[in-house]
């Protein structure tokens, strides 16, 4: 973990020269300590890029992949990540924007092209939106990409003043000899700094000097949010254009036998059927024809193998791999057992979801036997590509992916399929087609988050603290179905579970595999494997705390002594929550938990009631955040109110269930999401550092669950092992569901007062 | 063919009695702002305003509304309350993937016309129907009480780009 220093020198002798495949351009690859590479900055243009014209038409000074400034004072950025809500880009343009040694207000953004080697995140290799890692991974490159374009602007202007460079100074895209007090604009010297060879070092700028990176800035993005004007792939129109809606197989790996396509044709507006191995489409003027003509069809589906898999079947599979399947050890450390005291044991389950975006999947393409263009708002452009690359049967250097503001992504966009089933329809027609998902197709076609099954146990000495601490987890391998696994564990998997914050001396965690049937795709949901393994732990320490009669922040405390950062995290959320010893209402509760994805460090606490009927109302939340050296304030304390309140609609109500095969739930009816009137005040709270910045866009939903189930067991007694939370065993008995009814009109009362 | 007011201008389309608005719109007129989340009036996200309602316009048939006014996301900032609306939305900074932004901009610009100072409770009922998947809840709260009484306890005040 690199920490930001002061006024970094960065070495670009450092970087290895790296001739690409076209011979025309060099790159150059920053190998960081670990020998991978960190950064890639674009030497010179690449030719014909039409992203390097400025709006005169002159090429513009693009000293590398990220920052273009054209003749005519253009500044613009270009995005390595997208942006699917998470505040990346106002993030991203505050660190080259600080460097560089412009306003926000004098950028525009550009969506990336897709290019793994351009923009590739260095911690995952291709260009990839995920893990909470764009700034995490990217400080210093995006930083030095604006340091390395200011460094040579300076340079233009100090050699047309036969000046040293040393002697001038950068503010808004102005450059400005300060003995003389001479000034040139960044568009007068563009076209000279274009010419010049790259330094040997760019220095950084000092933190204590630092304008934009840490300040709560407006996102870049909002002006067109909240009136209209973004256009997300949905809204783009195409001469010619025709809009096709689909319907796949309701099985997972079941294809389509027959259709008949008699009764769609006639309506009005439909203009095609179109067919593919598991999925049929309908094409018209307008989605509302495609829709009706889609409802026309009669169609006959081959269910596959899984024709009779049911929810039932998938938990009993996970526990007989839990109970007999080969487990691969992720951490053994101290004495492996069995300790002696008191054992406690449980078995946490977790269920397939669905992400769930508000812009259902949908992608734009017009396809030719010379080429495609495609435009969809993706967290993985270069796979989508690649995709329809190879769906199309064309090279994948003609194939041109414009990515899009993303409606949400929250790992549904990791996948590419619905841009490969996209363009196995598009290679059948000849005019541009806008391929879009009903939210049913959307719902009942993800990829979804895989079930989990979890078998955790504590051996607890004198003190109440656990001398052996074993846990098996058994889930598929999302890591898996892309990349090989290091000595054999999925990292994701076991993450927040075979790196625990607690200062345990004897542990033991271990993996089972397990293989979902044949076309049900394991994939990652926002906050991966930590909303896992964080609600299993934190549940279990939970559990242990009150087992041991303990307060569950004093034993948490106790156990973190040598944790300082999560120790702060927590005392600081017990203070600002107010968290004491006073008994609280009847059926009140207050739970706390803690974690460490993404490097970052996280508390949350929430007070909740649960009704006579067992529904959770949640009342109030307190959440404190370590992520290092904070970019943009005003983005973290998004990140955690909505990360927790997409966390807790997973928790509350949501779970994919499958029965002959196909998944029950299809839109946001029967697969609910919190609402405004459910949705709790949620208190931010940062913990200044100048530590190496961590992740912030999954933290909160990584914790959501944890603090949740705690303070559900707090308010019933009942402990939360299995989501979403079963609100049967929450609800009381007539003559205490009428007393506890009578209390929370009062409380309602007092709300609205 | 019905003849729709939207916006102030008359437009005459050529499609059948029972296509929802949302499509009429987005397919044929070609304003975009109006979104499609569910299609079945569950998300809120198709929101405008029919005669100053909110209505889900992706289950509103429009053989049924010829003659009444219809307000969409691309008007409402001509309005005082969708112009107050719109501007809290900035000065709290409530966006996030923007999606459904425009169906919470037309609920709460309805709410502020009819309850100048809404309560909280006054917010829940207008705004539960409008889903937001990235979860703004707690701002646009925020926001609609900011556009109420020009005060707010928000945390952060955002600042403008023009520095550096």
């Amino acid at each position: 973990m690199n920490a930001v220093v002061n006024t970094d020198e960065v070495d670009l002798g450092r970087r290895h020269a790296l001739q690409l495949a076209g011979g025309l351009t060099i790159a150059f690859l920053w190998l960081g300590v670990a020998g991978r590479a960190r950064a890639v900055i674009h030497a010179r243009p690449l030719p014909g890029d039409p992203a390097l014209l400025g709006a005169d038409g002159q090429a513009a000074f693009a000293p590398n992949a990220f920052v273009r400034v054209g003749t005519d004072g253009s500044i613009r950025l270009v995005m390595a990540p997208c942006e699917m809500g998470q505040g990346t880009y106002t993030g991203v343009c505050q660190l080259m924007a600080e460097e560089l040694g412009v306003g926000l207000d004098q950028v525009t953004v550009e969506h990336s092209p897709a290019n793994d080697v351009l923009y590739g995140n260095p911690e995952l290799q291709i260009q990839v939106t995920g893990l909470s890692s764009a700034i995490r991974t990217g400080v210093h490159i995006f930083r030095e990409a604006g340091a390395l374009a200011r460094a040579l602007l300076v340079s233009a202007a100090a050699a047309r003043w036969k000046v040293d460079p040393s002697t001038c100074t950068v503010a808004r895209a102005v450059i400005t000899h300060t003995p003389s007090g001479r000034t040139l604009g960044f568009a007068a010297v563009a076209d000279a700094a274009a010419k010049l060879p790259l330094p040997a070092t760019v220095a950084l700028k000092d933190p204590k000097d630092f304008i934009l990176i840490g300040k709560p800035m407006r996102r870049v993005d909002s002006a067109t949010k909240v009136d209209g004007g973004t256009q997300y792939t949905t809204d783009l129109r195409l001469p010619g254009m025709k809009i096709a809606s689909v319907r796949a197989c309701p099985t997972f790996g079941g294809k389509l036998l027959a259709v008949d396509d008699t009764r769609a044709r006639k309506i009005p507006g439909v203009v095609d059927v179109l067919r593919i191995d598991n999925a049929v489409a309908v094409v018209g003027d307008h989605y509302w024809a495609a829709k009706q003509g889609l409802d026309a069809l009669d169609i006959q589906w081959d269910l596959g193998a899984n024709a009779t898999l049911t929810t039932e079947k998938l938990v009993e599979a996970h526990a007989e791999n839990s109970r007999n399947g080969k487990a691969v050890v992720a951490l053994a450390q101290g004495e492996q057992g069995p300790g002696t005291g008191k054992r406690i044991d449980a078995t946490y389950i977790l269920p397939l979801l669905a992400h769930a975006p508000m812009e259902p999947m949908n992608t734009l393409i017009s396809a030719t036997a010379e080429g495609c263009e495609i435009w969809v708002g993706t967290q993985v452009p270069t796979v989508c590509a690649g995709l329809a690359a190879k769906a199309l049967g064309l090279p994948l250097e003609k194939v041109n992916l414009h990515n899009q503001f993303l409606g949400g992504g929250f790992g549904r966009r990791l996948e590419g399929d619905s841009v490969e089933q996209a363009a196995l329809f598009a290679k059948q027609v000849s005019y541009p087609i806008k391929v879009m998902w009903s939210r049913e197709e959307d719902i009942r076609h993800d990829i979804p988050r895989p079930m989990y099954y979890d078998r955790i146990a504590a051996t607890l000495d004198a003190d109440g603290k656990p001398s052996f601490w074993s846990h098996r987890i058994t889930g598929a391998s999302v890591v898996g179905r892309t990349m090989p696994l290091k000595d054999g564990v999925d990292f994701d998997a076991v993450v927040c579970a075979a790196d625990l914050p607690y200062d345990l001396p004897n542990v033991h965690v271990e993996w089972v595999r397990h293989y979902l049937p044949d076309g049900l795709i394991p994939g990652f949901w926002r906050g991966v494997g930590a909303v896992h393994n964080l609600f299993v732990v934190e549940s279990f320490i939970d559990e242990l705390a009150h087992a041991t009669g303990k307060d569950p922040v004093a034993y948490r405390r106790s156990l973190l002594q040598k944790n300082p950062r999560m120790l702060a995290v927590l005392n600081l959320a017990a203070e600002k929550f107010g968290w004491d010893d006073k008994p609280l209402p009847a059926r009140v509760g207050r739970g706390i938990a803690v974690g460490g994805p993404f490097d970052s460090f996280i508390c949350a606490a929430i007070e909740v009631g649960v009704t006579p009927q067992g529904d959770v109302v949640l009342h109030r939340a307190v959440v404190v955040v370590d992520c290092g050296l904070v970019i943009n304030p005003n983005a973290v304390e998004a990140q955690m109110q909505g990360g927790l309140i997409y966390g807790w609609s997973g928790a509350l109500y949501n779970e994919l269930t499958l029965k002959n095969g196909a998944v029950e739930q299809g839109n946001f009816n029967d697969y609910r999401s919190l609402r405004m009137s459910e949705a709790p005040p949620v208190e931010v709270h940062l913990v200044p550092s100048t530590a190496a910045s961590g992740g912030i866009g999954e933290l909160g939903t990584a914790i959501a669950a944890a603090c949740l189930g705690n303070a559900v067991f707090s308010a019933t007694g009942v402990r939360v092992r299995n989501l979403p939370i079963n609100r049967t065993p929450l609800s009381t008995g007539k003559e205490a569901m009428k007393s506890v009814l009578a209390s929370r009109t009062t409380t309602k009362k007092e709300r609205m007062s | 063919m019905p003849v729709l007011h939207i916006n102030g201008e008359d437009h005459s389309v050529d499609v059948p009695d029972d296509m929802p608005l949302l499509w009429v719109l987005r397919d044929v007129i070609g304003m975009t702002g109006t979104k499609f989340g569910c299609g079945i009036a569950q998300c809120g996200a198709c929101t405008v305003h029919l005669d100053g309602q909110p209505v889900r316009s992706c289950v509103l048939p429009v053989g049924g509304i010829a003659g009444k006014s219809i307000t969409t996301i691309e008007a409402i900032g001509k309005t005082p309350a969708g112009q107050k609306i719109q501007q809290a939305w900035l000065d709290i900074e409530v966006v996030q993937c923007g999606y459904c932004q425009s169906g919470q901009v037309m609920s709460a610009a309805a709410l502020l016309a009819r309850v100048p100072e809404p309560t909280d409770a006054d917010i829940d009922t207008a705004m539960s129907g409008n889903i937001c998947r990235c979860g703004t809840y707690v701002r646009i709260r925020q926001a609609i009480k900011l556009a109420a009484t020009g005060k707010t306890d928000a945390m952060h005040t955002v600042v403008d780009g023009g520095a550096a």
